[in-house]
């Protein structure tokens, strides 16, 4: 009779009765973790500004996502990182200098419209930061457009602006870059390093490739996305990105600048809104790539990493519906 | 040969083996009063053959086959049956079952030996087997005899020996290999001549090196059969994983090994193939391995079959405090168990309790946010995520379009999800709701 008592607590639910320890939450604090590195080397160029406009954004996102599921009696999951996550990669995405309110409406607009209103996470179409970031850009476009110096101590109101390289790139064209940074090398350098003007945690390219690897390690993300993002970007600018002549671009310049590398890492890689089969994911990303180098060398914008994005968001659905992973056993049945 | 063989995709569960992998094969004590269910098999149902109050001895038979597709039921003790009716079995269906109460002499009826076994015909073979009650015992517990009688258009050239045992915790295949590889050869060979087969295969996943080394040395004198390490990866054991691991042949979707010209075998079959071909040794036992971090003393135990749950556990030390899950097979596939008074039947490969911080509690999970690990790991290439979306939102038909019946519920998806989604509850509610 012993056992009676013992069955009285057993536990019935359908196989498997083990699991792996990933979860939703241990994944999306992970990315969190892993983007903060380039967050530290923002402090370092742009002063505590840059913190305060990332702290604002996530303090915004986690705290709409909450009251949002709490007045619709839903359950409460901001615990799992993925609201905090929506801000930090906002707050990354916003030039240094925004006036305060700019961070609470991106991050509310990122949050309840792009987020909540699809049915919340795992059913939206957009990536949420980005689309709170197109949002302000077309609300404020000046405010948006407005790149400090990377020099902390100027960063108060009176901090001197300056363009982005692309945006030198751009206007001006490679001799005026070079004259600004110095030869080649150094123009490099302060790329990786982040010693640029641009978005907050845009900036370091070495920082977010850091992050990058410690995701691909984790097996968090693989690599068709971003490999296949940068390899397009780099081929483009090779090819097209020269004054003049095809074939004579600098791809480097292109793949360290502008928001790729916070792009192709971490916001094309979002689960919910890229493809879910690899195959799909290396035309996703070949497609994000090809539309950022059309706007960057073509469009009216300096960079177009955002609206690249955006856009490839639209097809994943599309993509994943049209690439079937192979079939085991297809193969042969096709043949009988 | 450097890499050892497999298949693509496939995850790696903690294994846990080493709870019961270095028991030796132990005899459970012969029970009290066994369930003997009249179908632990695919397929019709045995016909009862025994009424309340018959005596009856141990291997006499009890139920008799009603189909094509069907097979015998024995008596594994000898005594007195004392009921005839539907008692609950661990696949959790009422099943006819007939109780006996043991005499406690456990005295057997005669069983005809046959010395010169290698020399018997094909159908001889095929009606011993058929006679002895043997079933697959992996789990699936499919008529070994009719596995054993493809179609004419169908030939087989390769006979396969599932030693792969790739559910986590299960070590009764391992432990047959280690104790008794020559039997397990012999009935290799027997399956092989029941099949004019001259090529026979061993799998055996690369964590068993012992195992490995029992059998090849056994199979020493046999130029005709090949031991295969495999690489430790779940589904190792599925038959079409196998087969594509071992011989590169990708059974066609929706078709059966037969069709690449296969038949797999289990191990423990193997063993009872051989018993019942050399001493007419009806399928009344079998091994079980009791393990998991709730059982007091995990154990290899050979098992009446019809010995409750309940009864096995108990000599193994009982449950410990916190036991939350037990388990009828691995895993990964095993059925959890509402009562542990349910027999032990011929497909019974383990009972596995799980503490509560070692099983995956399933009572909250998420919306798929397609993260594309399931996609990963799928042994069958489907699209898991899709799939478990569409059942959920009720879209069962567009889920056959995503090869929803190439789907064998092994549970890889769901082991991997993040957001701990109930995928093999998705997939076999769309199997429920659609016709193949
Ligand atoms: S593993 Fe789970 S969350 Fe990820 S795509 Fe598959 S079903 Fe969705
Ligand atoms: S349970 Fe089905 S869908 Fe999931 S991994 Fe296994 S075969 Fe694929």
């Amino acid at each position: 009779m012993a056992t009676e008592a013992k069955t009285q607590q057993l536990v019935v639910s359908v196989s498997p009765h083990v699991r792996d320890e990933e979860s939703i939450a241990k994944i999306m604090w992970t990315v969190n973790f892993a983007l903060l590195p380039a967050l530290i080397m923002s402090v370092y160029y742009f002063g505590p500004r840059a913190v305060y406009v990332t702290a604002l954004c996530i303090v915004t996102a986690v705290l709409s996502e909450r009251l949002f599921q709490k007045g619709l009696k839903r359950k409460v999951t901001t615990n799992d990182g993925s609201a905090f996550l929506t801000g930090l990669l906002l707050g990354m995405n916003l030039p240094p200098s925004v006036p305060f309110y700019i961070p609470v409406v991106g991050s509310a607009v990122s949050i309840l419209i792009a987020k909540m209103l699809f049915g919340g996470l795992g059913y939206n179409i957009f990536n949420p930061a980005l689309v709170g970031r197109a949002f302000l850009l077309i609300t404020w476009p000046k405010l948006m457009t407005i790149w400090s110096e990377p020099t902390a101590q100027f960063v108060a109101l009176d901090a001197k602006t300056t363009a982005t390289p692309l945006g030198i790139l751009k206007e001006e064209g490679i001799v005026k870059l070079l004259e600004i940074f110095g030869d080649k090398m150094s123009l490099y350098s302060h790329l990786l390093m982040g010693n640029r003007a641009g978005s907050i945690g845009e900036t370091s390219a070495l920082a977010l490739l850091i992050g990058g690897a410690l995701l691909l390690y984790k097996r968090y993300i693989t690599w068709h996305i971003p490999f296949s993002f940068l390899g397009t970007v780099a081929l483009l600018a090779w090819v097209f990105g020269g004054k003049g002549a095809l074939f004579t671009g600098d791809p480097v310049i292109h793949l360290l600048s502008g928001g790729l590398m916070l792009g192709a890492f971490f916001m094309a890689t979002d689960y919910v809104t890229c493809p879910t089969i690899r195959k799909g994911q290396i035309v996703f990303g070949i497609g994000c790539g090809a539309i950022t180098m059309l706007i960057r060398l073509k469009g009216g914008f300096p960079e177009g990493v955002m609206f690249a994005i955006l856009l490839m968001n639209c097809f994943a659905p599309l993509i994943d519906r049209n690439m079937k992973p192979a079939l085991f056993g297809a193969v042969k049945a096709a043949k009988k | 040969m450097g890499k050892s063989a497999t298949f693509e995709r496939g995850i790696h569960p903690r294994y846990n083996k080493e709870l019961a992998s270095h028991k030796p094969i132990a005899r459970a004590r012969i029970p009290q009063r066994v369930v003997i269910p009249l179908s632990q098999h695919i397929g019709a149902p045995a016909k009862c053959e025994v009424k309340i109050g018959d005596e009856v001895k141990k291997g006499q038979i009890i139920g008799s086959p009603s189909g094509f597709v069907s097979s015998p039921v024995h008596a594994s003790i000898s005594g007195k049956v004392i009921a005839i009716a539907d008692f609950p079995t661990s696949a959790g269906r009422l099943v006819n079952s007939v109780v006996i109460e043991s005499d406690g002499q456990d005295e057997a009826i005669a069983f005809k030996e046959s010395p010169d076994y290698l020399n018997l015909g094909a159908d001889e073979i095929k009606s011993l087997i058929k006679d002895a009650g043997i079933v697959g015992m992996g789990g699936a517990a499919f008529p070994t005899n009719v596995k054993l009688s493809p179609p004419k258009e169908k030939p087989i050239d390769s006979v396969i020996l599932n030693g792969a045992e790739c559910e986590p915790y299960l070590t009764a295949d391992h432990r047959l290999m280690n104790e008794h590889p020559g039997e397990v050869v012999e009935g290799l060979k027997i399956i092989m001549k029941s099949l004019g087969v001259n090529k026979g295969y061993i799998g055996i996943e690369e964590n068993k090196p012992d195992a490995i080394q029992a059998i090849k040395a056994a199979v020493s004198g046999e130029a005709n059969i090949e031991v295969c390490s495999l690489e430790i990866k779940y589904p190792q054991g599925a038959e079409k994983m196998l087969i594509k691991a071992i011989k590169g042949r990708e059974v066609p979707s929706k078709g059966l090994p037969m069709d690449v010209g296969v038949v797999v075998q289990n191990i423990g079959t193997a063993l009872a193939v051989y018993e019942a071909v050399r001493y007419g040794k009806p399928l009344i036992e079998r091994v079980v391995t009791v393990t998991g971090n709730g059982i007091k003393e995990p154990n290899n135990l050979m098992v009446r079959i019809g010995t409750l749950m309940s009864d096995v556990i108990e000599q193994c030390g009982g449950l410990v405090e916190g036991a939350v899950k037990v388990i009828s097979g691995g895993p990964m596939m095993g059925f959890a168990q509402w009562s542990l008074d349910v027999p032990v039947t011929k497909g019974t490969s383990g009972i596995l309790v799980l503490t509560a911080d070692e099983y995956a509690p399933s009572d909250e999970y998420f919306a798929c946010i397609r993260c594309g690990r399931c996609v990963d790991v799928c042994p069958m290439g489907l699209n898991p995520s899709m799939l478990s979306i569409l059942a959920e939102k009720g879209f069962y038909e567009e889920a056959k379009d995503y090869n929803l019946f190439d789907c064998f519920e092994c549970g890889s998806c769901a082991f991997v999800c993040p957001a701990k989604r109930p995928m093999v509850q998705f997939m076999r509610l769309a199997k429920s709701q659609v016709k193949p």
